[in-house]
């Protein structure tokens, strides 16, 4: 009898072998579904609501990409990493992409063989204090216990800050944003460093906001976007070319809204490229002609989904800023579809 | 000298023992103040206890069930127990305990993890109540399948089909003359009829709603990466104590690497190895669930510990039995699985059921790694800007679900261990 | 199995590689390890595969690389320059740090509460009951949150102590500070003291702390000298010199006058900056593990303890009194040794189990092997497989000596049947 246990636990499980390495595409095509990673819960940019439905910033990117490969910007899954299983279930295959507000490096991308496809938000590391603590500049906080998220650059910069600063600190690890609050909010540490947009979602989220600063000074360059695996050049294409779609969207003036009447022709030509009334950019890169028109339809343009998640009416509350299109002196740009 | 010897012709009746002997006075003076040092320990045990008590019982009591935020509950306690009065926000367990729970399993299908924990305790008394009839381990050994296919949903033809494959296989097995070919007959019929289970899929539809295993949470997880953990580490554990065991140098030594190797690690390492590693050491692209990765681990980890209980078991039986069971001229495996096993199991039950507890208890460390156990349910719940901040509630009530479920067991292990002493003399 | 069958003249077949008793344990046992090696081969071979996928050959070479992040608690010095091995070394010790100091407490709890639990007294054994039950039932993880949660909420933090008219004051003439970020004691500290001496340039000893122990080592020595030499003037004349004024300043008065020698004064905690400044400081992480550990741990060791107490028969005391013991003698010969031998060996495993429970530091910041090797290490370096074996070799190190000292033990401790 305990024989059959074995067996059948062996047999009924049952592993699924995908194909190996190259084609992702064509395994997601026979999948019927994208499998996005995401952040665990990060207010504003991936966290479930109440019904189960993923939503923010990161995850509409995964939804334009799923729109641009089935034209169903439901048809992706999502699966919670943290920051230590990130890189290995993208590794593994476990994902197809990763959209978790992740720092573009050089190890990252050239030593643990990631491929960035773009960075779809510019953020700096921060600090964020009690405004009853009476400082005013990350400088004067010689001798202060900070709160820092493990697994990140964070507590890479963090080091290299305090160090080139020649101050001293007690660092205080801890695993997830939630637990960071309670320390902070409890005053276990006396400031809490993170990127800036993360700081933003916690001061936020607490009930007096105006009794918490976030401190001028910015101690690193955090250049977040999605990745992919190396070695899958197609793939990489696709989803650099998605993410450039919704840039570009933004520029030429594409949205949600007008996406379908614009596919129909329109006078630019740059427009009809992209959308596939001209020229056959899909084909080249394996996708539908339309692939554009879905990719944007799924929840608007770069402009669209920046306001609808973080943008200055949500609780989060974040300008534009860096992160403003190029015309209006931002850092956001896209290559021409051309 | 003479005639004046007293001898009582009548016996007394018996005096009542005095008063300080008797009632609550006497007991109070035998139980609690005996002695100097005694009366001390009463003393201070008795303040420590009232204390407590005081401090606790009213912010238990003034509590507030109805809120729907931490801050609207606060106020409410306040408004209604007057200032500055910490009272317990009850409200988060009344809003959350089904995801506490259930995890996020779909509401309108909560029936089917309930079927499955009762038909889980119906597959599990014939194994712990010997009265019941034995008629019903059929049901146990098909158990599994079915709280599967309840819990994960799916195909009904993918169980059923392997349940099938198993009883044409074992029916079949019994024509053919060796063992050997018995467990081919078996292997065989199972793979064909696990093959044919897509064809019938297709031309019979007939299942209930998949859910994913990233829906699953809370107790629920934990229940069932326990109780999968140790039904499977069963088998796998009776193995190992054999092998470890045996006369056979090799198979023991295989046998005492691994059991000693699994023991020497902490869980929350081979949880690592779950998450991030085991990918690693299947064939290129093989890729599966993190629930199900865990329960390989987490199986691993039970069957060394349930190992050891085993020897126990094997060790505590008297030489007697082994030699009678040659001396009946059974083969090794046949003396095992008739003479030997029966009595072992039986005295290791309350040993298994230790481990069980253990590995119950230790299923918490999955929040480690990012699966929504109770703790890590808890963990998102306090990130949620409504109950930010909240936590006594929240541990007071995963501890009070986690001690009345392992008290439980225990109390149900030293039962049979009285027993068994009964039965022994 | 071990019956004889007819002594057999036929020529060897195959099939008696089965059949026959004399050679089937020989073929069992060649196909188990045959099996083996080819379930480790497979594995091995999947494992080389994929990492070559990946493009991440095995490569231990990251040890050396600067870990580039700062440990909030090291014996040995540290900086955010210092290697990932030195970090992981730091690590380890963290790891041994406490579970050193858990084992030490959990024996406290285990043996107070053991014996409570068997005291007469209806409330005292009630309570013990309780204790025991309550932490026994609940895992360990949520034990060790919760005293983190305790700590954090509820004592007060450095701030409080600031002011006109702090919330919260120090403890004990201005020594102790309890925040809610630690305990900060005392430390000592010496004005003119001998300095630090460098072992293999990797860490570093205090000289005062090498010249203090030899001192009172030899001290200790001294007095066991006077004492053999009270003995043998006992032996000979029949009375017994009074020594005991000798051994105690034999003791006491060398180390003190090292201690005036080398200026001895307590370094007390000031709260400068944000921070309590000075004393030694246990991180609130520490004191939450230790606590949750010991307590846990004790709940078991209690049990054991009663059990160890409860297996010694009554006859044994009643023997013992009869041969004219004195209780403690009887005590020390005849009860204790007994219960030992029941008590030790599940008291050592307790030990280990205490020892790899201290993983769970994780879930609350201390930063112990897991935190560092395991945690930060791995998730910087993205050198899964490396850190995960190193981290396992890590442990199984441990328990194996643990394994070996407790087998030594029971070796030691073996009932000599003649």
């Amino acid at each position: 009898m305990k024989r059959l246990y074995l067996l059948a636990a062996a047999a009924a499980l049952g592993l699924s072998t995908g194909g190996a390495g190259a084609a992702t595409l064509d395994d997601v095509m026979a999948k019927g579904h994208l499998q996005c990673g995401v952040n665990t819960g990060l207010v504003g940019f991936a966290a479930p609501d109440e019904n189960g439905v993923w939503e923010g910033f990161d995850v509409a990117y995964c939804r334009a990409l799923a729109a641009a490969i089935f034209g169903d910007p439901m048809a992706v899954k999502f699966t919670p990493v943290t920051g230590k299983t990130r890189f290995t279930a993208l590794a593994s295959g476990e994902i197809d992409v990763l959209s978790r507000n992740t720092t573009w490096t050089f190890s990252r991308d050239v030593d643990l063989k990631q491929t960035f496809v773009g960075i779809n938000y510019y953020d700096g590391q921060g600090f964020m204090a009690k405004k009853s603590l009476g400082v005013g500049s990350a400088t004067e906080l010689n001798g202060a216990s900070v709160c820092i998220q493990t697994g990140t650059t964070t507590e890479l910069n963090l080091a290299d800050y305090f160090r080139s600063n020649g101050m001293e600190y007690d660092p205080i690890p801890i695993e997830t944003n939630a637990e960071a609050k309670e320390l902070f909010f409890a005053d276990a540490c006396d400031v809490y460093t993170t990127d800036r947009s993360g700081l933003a979602a916690t001061r936020a989220s607490h009930e007096d906001p105006d009794s918490l600063v976030v401190l001028p000074e910015i101690i690193s360059k955090e250049p977040l976007g999605p990745l992919v695996s190396h070695g899958d050049d197609q793939w990489a294409d696709i989803a650099r070319w998605v993410l450039n779609a919704l840039i570009s969207a933004e520029e030429l003036g594409v949205t949600a809204d007008n996406a379908m009447e614009m596919a129909a022709g329109t006078n630019n030509p740059e427009i009809n490229r992209m959308l596939g009334s001209e020229g056959n950019f899909g084909e080249m890169i394996g996708l539908s002609a339309d692939w554009a028109v879905h990719a944007i339809m799924a929840r608007g343009n770069y402009a669209e989904i920046f306001e609808r998640n973080i943008g200055v009416n949500t609780p989060i509350g974040l300008e534009r800023g860096a992160n403003a299109i190029w015309s209006d002196g931002g850092l956001v740009y896209s290559p021409p579809f051309r | 000298m003479d005639g004046t010897t007293f001898v009582r012709k009548e016996i007394l009746a018996a005096q009542s023992p005095p008063t300080s002997e008797i009632g609550i006075g006497g007991w109070a003076r035998e139980n609690l103040f005996g002695s100097v040092f005694n009366s001390v320990m009463t003393v201070l045990s008795a303040t420590a206890v009232v204390l407590f008590l005081a401090e606790s019982l009213p912010w238990i009591l003034q509590s507030s069930w109805t809120a729907n935020s931490l801050s609207e509950c606060r106020e409410r306690i306040s408004d209604r127990y007057g200032e500055g009065v910490h009272g317990a926000c009850w409200s988060v367990i009344r809003e959350r305990y089904l995801q506490m729970l259930f995890g996020f399993y779909p509401s309108e299908l909560y029936w089917r993890p309930i079927l499955t924990f009762v038909l889980l305790l119906g597959a599990l008394s014939p194994v712990l109540f010997p009265s019941i009839p034995r008629i019903l381990l059929v049901f146990s050994a098909v158990y599994p399948f079915v709280g599967y296919w309840l819990l994960w949903g799916g195909s009904i033809w993918g169980p059923f089909s392997i349940v099938a494959g198993f009883a044409i296989g074992i029916f079949a097995g019994q024509h053919v003359k060796y063992r050997i070919a018995m467990i081919a007959v078996l292997i065989l019929s199972v793979y064909l009829c696990f093959r044919i289970s897509g064809y019938l899929q297709t031309a019979a539809p007939v299942g209930i709603e998949p859910i994913e295993s990233a829906q699953m949470g809370g107790f629920l997880l934990s229940v069932t990466i326990g109780t999968t953990g140790i039904v499977l580490s069963l088998p796998i554990g009776i193995l190992l104590a054999l092998g470890r065991t045996s006369d056979l140098l090799i198979v023991k030594a295989i046998c005492v690497g691994f059991i000693e190797f699994i023991r020497g690690v902490p869980l929350i390492t081979l949880l690592f190895v779950a998450s991030t590693l085991l990918n690693l050491f299947m064939p290129p692209g093989t890729n599966f669930d993190l629930i199900l990765r865990v329960v390989i681990m987490v199986t691993l980890f039970a069957s060394a510990y349930m190992a050891e209980v085993i020897r126990g078991g094997l060790a505590a039986l008297p030489r007697g039995q082994y030699e009678a069971a040659d001396a009946l001229g059974l083969d090794y495996w046949k003396s095992i699985r008739l003479v030997i096993l029966p009595q072992a199991l039986k005295i290791s039950i309350p040993g298994i059921v230790s481990t069980f507890i253990g590995l119950f208890k230790d299923t918490t460390l999955v929040s480690i790694i990012g699966l929504l156990d109770p703790l890590g349910l808890s963990t998102s719940i306090r990130a949620d800007s409504d109950w930010n901040g909240i936590v006594w509630e929240l541990y007071g009530f995963v501890a009070l679900m986690f001690f009345i479920f392992c008290f439980a067991m225990s109390r149900y292990s030293m039962y049979l261990e009285r027993k068994l002493e009964i039965s022994n003399h | 199995m071990a019956y004889v069958t007819e002594q057999s003249s036929r020529p060897f077949r195959l099939r008696m590689l089965i059949y026959d008793t004399r050679y089937r344990s020989l073929t069992i046992q060649i196909c188990a390890l045959a099996g083996l090696m080819l379930v480790i081969a497979w594995l091995i071979s999947n494992t080389a595969q994929n990492l070559a996928l990946l493009g991440k050959p095995v490569n231990f070479g990251f040890l050396s690389q600067p870990a580039s992040y700062d440990i909030n608690q090291s014996f040995i010095e540290y900086s955010s320059r210092s290697s990932h091995l030195r970090a992981s070394v730091i690590g380890l010790m963290n790891t041994l740090l406490v579970a050193f100091l858990g084992c030490l407490l959990a024996t406290a709890i285990g043996l107070v509460i053991g014996v409570l639990r068997l005291s007469r007294n209806w409330i005292v054994a009630r309570l013990m009951t309780i204790y025991i039950e309550g932490f026994r039932n609940v895992p360990v993880l949520l034990w060790i949150v919760f005293y983190m949660a305790i700590i954090i909420e509820v004592l007060p933090s450095p701030r409080e102590f600031r002011g006109d008219s702090p919330e919260a004051s120090m403890l004990l003439w201005d020594s102790v500070a309890i925040t809610n970020r630690g305990v900060y004691v005392p430390e000592p500290l010496f004005s003119n003291g001998l300095g630090d001496v460098s072992v293999f340039g990797i860490f570093a000893i205090s000289l005062d702390l090498i010249a203090f122990l030899v001192v009172l080592g030899a001290g200790i020595y001294a007095s066991q000298r006077v004492a053999r030499w009270a003995g043998k003037v006992q032996e000979s004349t029949g009375v017994r010199p009074a020594t005991w004024h000798y051994s105690t300043a034999l003791i006491v008065v060398p180390p003190v006058a090292l201690l005036l020698a080398l200026g001895f004064h307590p370094g007390f905690p000031e709260l400068k900056g944000f921070n309590f400044q000075g004393g030694i400081n246990m991180r609130n992480s520490l004191i939450a593990l230790w606590l949750a550990l010991a307590c846990y741990t004790g709940a078991f060791i209690a049990e054991i303890v009663r059990a160890g107490i409860q297996s010694v028969s009554k006859g044994q005391s009643e023997a013992a009194s009869s041969l004219g013991l004195r209780p403690t003698l009887s005590m020390r010969l005849v009860i204790l040794p007994q219960a030992l031998r029941v008590i030790i060996p599940p008291l050592i495993s307790q030990y280990l189990n205490l020892t790899k429970n201290s993983s769970l530091a994780i879930a609350i910041g201390y930063m112990d092997v897991t935190g560092t090797l395991g945690g930060i290490t791995l998730n910087q370096t993205g050198r899964e497989l490396e850190c995960i074996l190193l981290l396992i070799v890590c442990f199984l190190c441990i328990s194996l000596t643990v394994s070996a000292v407790l087998n030594w033990y029971n070796n030691l401790v073996k009932l000599k049947e003649r």
